[in-house]
C-alpha cells in the first residue's frame, strides 16, 4: 500500500495545471515518480473512483479528481458506494461507513422528525 | 483595538455549487442570514477579517502539515476548485501582509504557528467570502487549523491558539473581525455525504453559545467521529472563535440541516459587548 503517494499525486493534480495537461495526454506517464502499486495505478488511470475510495483516498481530495473527470455529484457518491460493495470496507485512512440511507430519505426523515416536534 | 466581531458560519462547497438542488425557500433564508452576517461585520467597522478555516488539501498536505497556519500576503486568489463545480468565479481577495506579520509575531509569543506567503483559497474561505464580502473590499487574513489529516492538534491547543489570536487582534491598531468556518456534524465527500446529526449539532451549538471552556473541551475526536463524522473535526474552527471571544455568550442566527449542502447550515456570533 502506498496511499500517501496516491493522495499526493491527486493533491498535485488538483492544483497543478501542467500536471493536468500531462495526465490528459498520457495518464500512465503522468504517474512516473509516484511510488504507487499496480492496483493503485490502475485505479488512477481508469479512473476507478470506487476503488480509490476503498483504498482510503480522502474524499476531500477524491471529489476534485471526480470533478476533473466530469463525474456529477450524485454519480460520484454512487461510485463510492459501488466501490465499497465490490471491494469491501475502506482499507486505510480516516473513514468508516455509517450506513447512510441517502439524501432523499434523510431529508424526509428530518422533515418527519420536525413535524413530530422531535427535532 | 479590541476585537470588534466574532462569529462562525458554514463553508460547504454545495452551498454555492449545488444551490439549484436545494429547497429554494430554505436556501434563500440561509443566504439572507449569511448576508446579514456580512452586514454585521461591516457595521462593526472591521478593517480586516481573520477567517479561521479548515482547508481541504488545497495548500497543505501530509508532506509538511502545519497544525496552525496564517497567511502573510497582500492578495490571495481562488477558488482552487473548478469554478463551475463550486459556483464561484475566479477572484483575487485582498490581504494585508504587514498586518499579517504583526498578528503572526504576536500569536507566536504563546502559540506555534506556520506562516504562508502563498495561499490559494478553497471553498473553506471562498464560500464564506462569497456572501460576507462579495465585493472583496475588506482585507482577509487567512488562518488554517488542520482538521483533515490526522494527527490533529488537541482541542486544548486549539483553544490556546484562539486565545493567542484574540491577544494579537487586540494588540494591533486595526479593528479586527474573526470568523470561523466549518461544519458541525457532517460526512463530506464520502458515501455518507448528506447525513447530518441535527441533535448533536444543536447540543454543540448550545455549548458554543454558552462558551464554557470545560464544556467545549470535553469533546474528543473518537466520539466526535462516531457521532458527527470526520467532518466534525472541523469544530476546531468554532472552538478557536470561542476562545477568541473570551467568555462572551453567543447566539445562533440560523441553523437548518440542508442535506444536499451536506451540512447543518449555520450562522452564529458572540456578543462581544
Amino acid at each position: 500500500m502506498s496511499l500517501y503517494y496516491v493522495q499526493k499525486f491527486l493533491f498535485q493534480l488538483n492544483r497543478d495545471e501542467a500536471l493536468k495537461v500531462a495526465y490528459d495526454r498520457d495518464r500512465e506517464a503522468a504517474l512516473d515518480g509516484y511510488d504507487v502499486s499496480d492496483e493503485e495505478r490502475v485505479a488512477l488511470v481508469a479512473p476507478d473512483i470506487g476503488l480509490l475510495y476503498h483504498l482510503g483516498v480522502n474524499g476531500q481530495i477524491l471529489m476534485h479528481f471526480a470533478a476533473l473527470h466530469q463525474i456529477e455529484w450524485s454519480d460520484y457518491l454512487q461510485r463510492m458506494r459501488d466501490g465499497l460493495a465490490e471491494h469491501g470496507p475502506v482499507r486505510e485512512g480516516v473513514y468508516a461507513v455509517t450506513g447512510y440511507v441517502g439524501v432523499e430519505a434523510h431529508t424526509a426523515s428530518l422533515a418527519n422528525a420536525s413535524n413530530d416536534g422531535t427535532a | 483595538m479590541p476585537l470588534v466581531y466574532a462569529g462562525v458560519c458554514s463553508h460547504a462547497p454545495g452551498i454555492t455549487g449545488r444551490a439549484d438542488q436545494a429547497d429554494p425557500v430554505i436556501r434563500e433564508q440561509f443566504y439572507a442570514a449569511f448576508g446579514a452576517m456580512g452586514e454585521s461585520i461591516r457595521a462593526s467597522g472591521a478593517e480586516a477579517i481573520v477567517v479561521i478555516a479548515a482547508e481541504h488539501f488545497a495548500n497543505f498536505f501530509m508532506n509538511n502539515m502545519p497544525s496552525f497556519a496564517i497567511g502573510m500576503s497582500d492578495s490571495y486568489d481562488g477558488p482552487i476548485e473548478d469554478p463551475d463545480w463550486l459556483g464561484i468565479r475566479p477572484f483575487v481577495a485582498p490581504g494585508d501582509r504587514d498586518l499579517s506579520e504583526r498578528l503572526i509575531r504576536e500569536v507566536m509569543k504563546t502559540s506555534d504557528v506556520a506562516y504562508a506567503e502563498e495561499w490559494r483559497f478553497d471553498h473553506g474561505i471562498a464560500v464564506p467570502l462569497h456572501f460576507l464580502t462579495p465585493q472583496f473590499d475588506v482585507p482577509v487574513i487567512p488562518v488554517n487549523i488542520n482538521c483533515q489529516g490526522p494527527p490533529l492538534a488537541p482541542l486544548e491547543r486549539v483553544w490556546a491558539f484562539g486565545e493567542a489570536l484574540r491577544r494579537a487582534a487586540d494588540a494591533v491598531p486595526e479593528r479586527i473581525a474573526i470568523v470561523g468556518t466549518g461544519g458541525i456534524s457532517h460526512w463530506p465527500a464520502t458515501p455518507d455525504s448528506g447525513k447530518i446529526n441535527e441533535q448533536w449539532d444543536r447540543e454543540f451549538l448550545d455549548r458554543w453559545c454558552g462558551n464554557d471552556r470545560e464544556a467545549l473541551l470535553s469533546y474528543d475526536d473518537a466520539t466526535v467521529y462516531a457521532d458527527a463524522g470526520q467532518g466534525g473535526f472541523e469544530i476546531r474552527t468554532f472552538l478557536a472563535v470561542s476562545a477568541a471571544a473570551g467568555g462572551a455568550k453567543g447566539m445562533v442566527q440560523f441553523y437548518e440541516p440542508i442535506p444536499i449542502f451536506a451540512v447543518g447550515c449555520t450562522i452564529a456570533s458572540y456578543s462581544l459587548g
